[in-house]
Parts: structure tokens; sequence; C-alpha cells
């Protein structure tokens, strides 16, 4: 297919699985899965805005951690419709909050005209353009983010520890 | 790539809207938690495109043609830093009170 196509058949995809993740009321594995076709697709719109590393980074760490981690804690927490849905007047209320908050969106981004896209430098979105600029220009960037996830591994297993009777 | 750069912006800001709405209306930590990897997508999504059609800068100078891409990289680390600490949040909050709606753990008067 066009690149034109594929994009509107990927966008469209994201934004109704996203509406399926924000509205769905029965089932929470069915919620994780639309949030994980959500971010497949938003990784196939990165290919054809020829991001490749950000397309890869997306489904590895979203689809092979993120969306994971996800359903652990549903299984985990074995959530059942009773504790997970709400009457149905409430799904009625959220999309319509959907289509307000797309309407001030869309109002908001001033959609003008830009121009076309230039022809890129060679090598763009490969691995080997992001990894020079992350350890040539970022590289105290990259330090902060493994601060961060030092941190955030640190906290998450104090939260969750048993306490010891 | 022949689609025009305000739709991906406009597709960014629909689904930024949609994890907005998620966040603020559902009564559930998890859908609230997933509403916010939502929002987070759709800022790196129009990180994304901004450094498709300006690979270096809106004037033409500058070097680093992947400084979108690095700061998408960034935002997806810090996704996964919050979804363990919010599921560690959640696991904790569920073991205390058996319930993961955040109406119950709320403190507030109204």
């Amino acid at each position: 297919m066009l690149p034109e196509t594929l994009f509107y058949v990927f966008g469209g995809a994201a934004v109704l699985s996203a509406l399926g993740m924000v509205s769905t009321v029965r089932n929470a594995v069915v919620a994780t899965l639309c949030l994980l076709g959500m971010l497949l697709s938003l990784a196939g719109i990165y290919v054809l805005l020829e991001a490749y590393f950000a397309a890869a980074a997306l489904v590895l760490v979203y689809g092979g951690a993120g969306a994971l981690l996800f359903l652990f804690v549903v299984t985990l927490l074995d959530l059942r419709e009773e504790t997970f849905g709400v009457p149905r007047m409430r799904v009625l209320r959220v999309l319509g909050g959907v289509v307000v908050g797309c309407a001030v969106a869309l109002g908001l981004t001033r959609i003008v005209p830009l121009g076309a896209a230039p022809p890129l430098p060679d090598g763009f979105g490969t691995y080997d353009a992001v990894g020079t600029a992350l350890y040539t220009d970022y590289v105290l960037l990259v330090e902060m983010v493994a601060l961060l996830l030092l941190a955030a591994i640190v906290g998450a297993l104090i939260l969750t520890r048993k306490k010891l009777e | 790539m022949m689609v025009p750069i305000e739709h991906v912006i406009a597709l960014a800001a629909m689904l930024f809207a949609i994890g907005l709405v998620g966040v603020v209306t559902r009564r559930n930590l998890i859908v609230i938690l997933m509403s916010i990897q939502v929002m987070l997508n759709a800022s790196a999504l129009a990180f994304v495109a901004w450094n498709r059609l300006w690979p270096h800068g809106s004037q033409g100078v500058g070097d680093g043609a992947a400084d979108g891409h690095v700061f998408v990289l960034m935002i997806v680390t810090v996704a996964a830093a919050q979804i363990a600490v919010g599921l560690g949040i959640l696991i904790s909050m569920f073991r205390n009170r058996d319930s993961v709606n955040v109406d119950d753990v709320s403190l507030l008067r109204w």
C-alpha cells in the first residue's frame, strides 16, 4: 500500500485502540491489549516517519516490558467484572468527554499547512544516528536516565515489599 | 513520506485528548495508568513528527538530526519507570484496601 494509506490505517487503529482502552468496562485484559494495539500502531507510524530506531525501542520497551507489566498486575490482582465494571451511563460520559477533548485539541493545534518534508540526511533514524547522538551530545541525559531508572527500581521494590512479621 | 505533517500532529492531539479523558474520568487506577501511557505516547509522536519535518531545526541550521529520536527514547524510558513505580503503588494499595478504585483511597472531603 502507499505510505499515505498505511498512515491513515495505523492512525485509525491507534485512535480506535485508545478509545477501546479508555472505555472498556468489562475486562481489564481487553483494556491492556487495547493499549498494546495502540502502541504497535504508533510503532508502525514511526516506521512511516522514518524513525526506525524509535519504532524498535517502542516495541521492545512497551510491548516487551510495559504491556507485560500491566498484564502481570491485572492477572495478579485478578480483577473481576464487579470490581472493574462501571455502569453503562458512565461509558457514554467517557465517550462524550473524548469527543469534546478531541474537538478542543484539534482546535488548539491550529492546523496550518507547513510545506513538504525536506530530504533527509543519510542514515536518518537508524540506530547509528541515534546512538551517536546519545553518546556524544546527550551523554549527560543518558546518565541521568540511568539514575532515574535506579530510583524507579528501588522505589518499586520498596513499595511492594511485604512487611516482615 | 507523503502525509502532511499537520495530520500527524492532529493524530497526536487526538490521542492526547483521549488519554486525558481517560485519566480524568475513569476511577480505576489501572486504566488511569494506561491512559497516562497514551498521553506520553501522543507527545512522543509529536516529537517524531517534528523531527521528520525539520531534522535540523526550523531555520535549517544546527546539527543533530536525531534530537527528536533521542527525546523519544527518553520519553519511553521515563514511561517505563513510571509504569514500574505506578504498578508498585497499585499493588500496595490493593494489599491495604483490597480495591483499585481511586475513590476508595481519597481522603479529600468532597
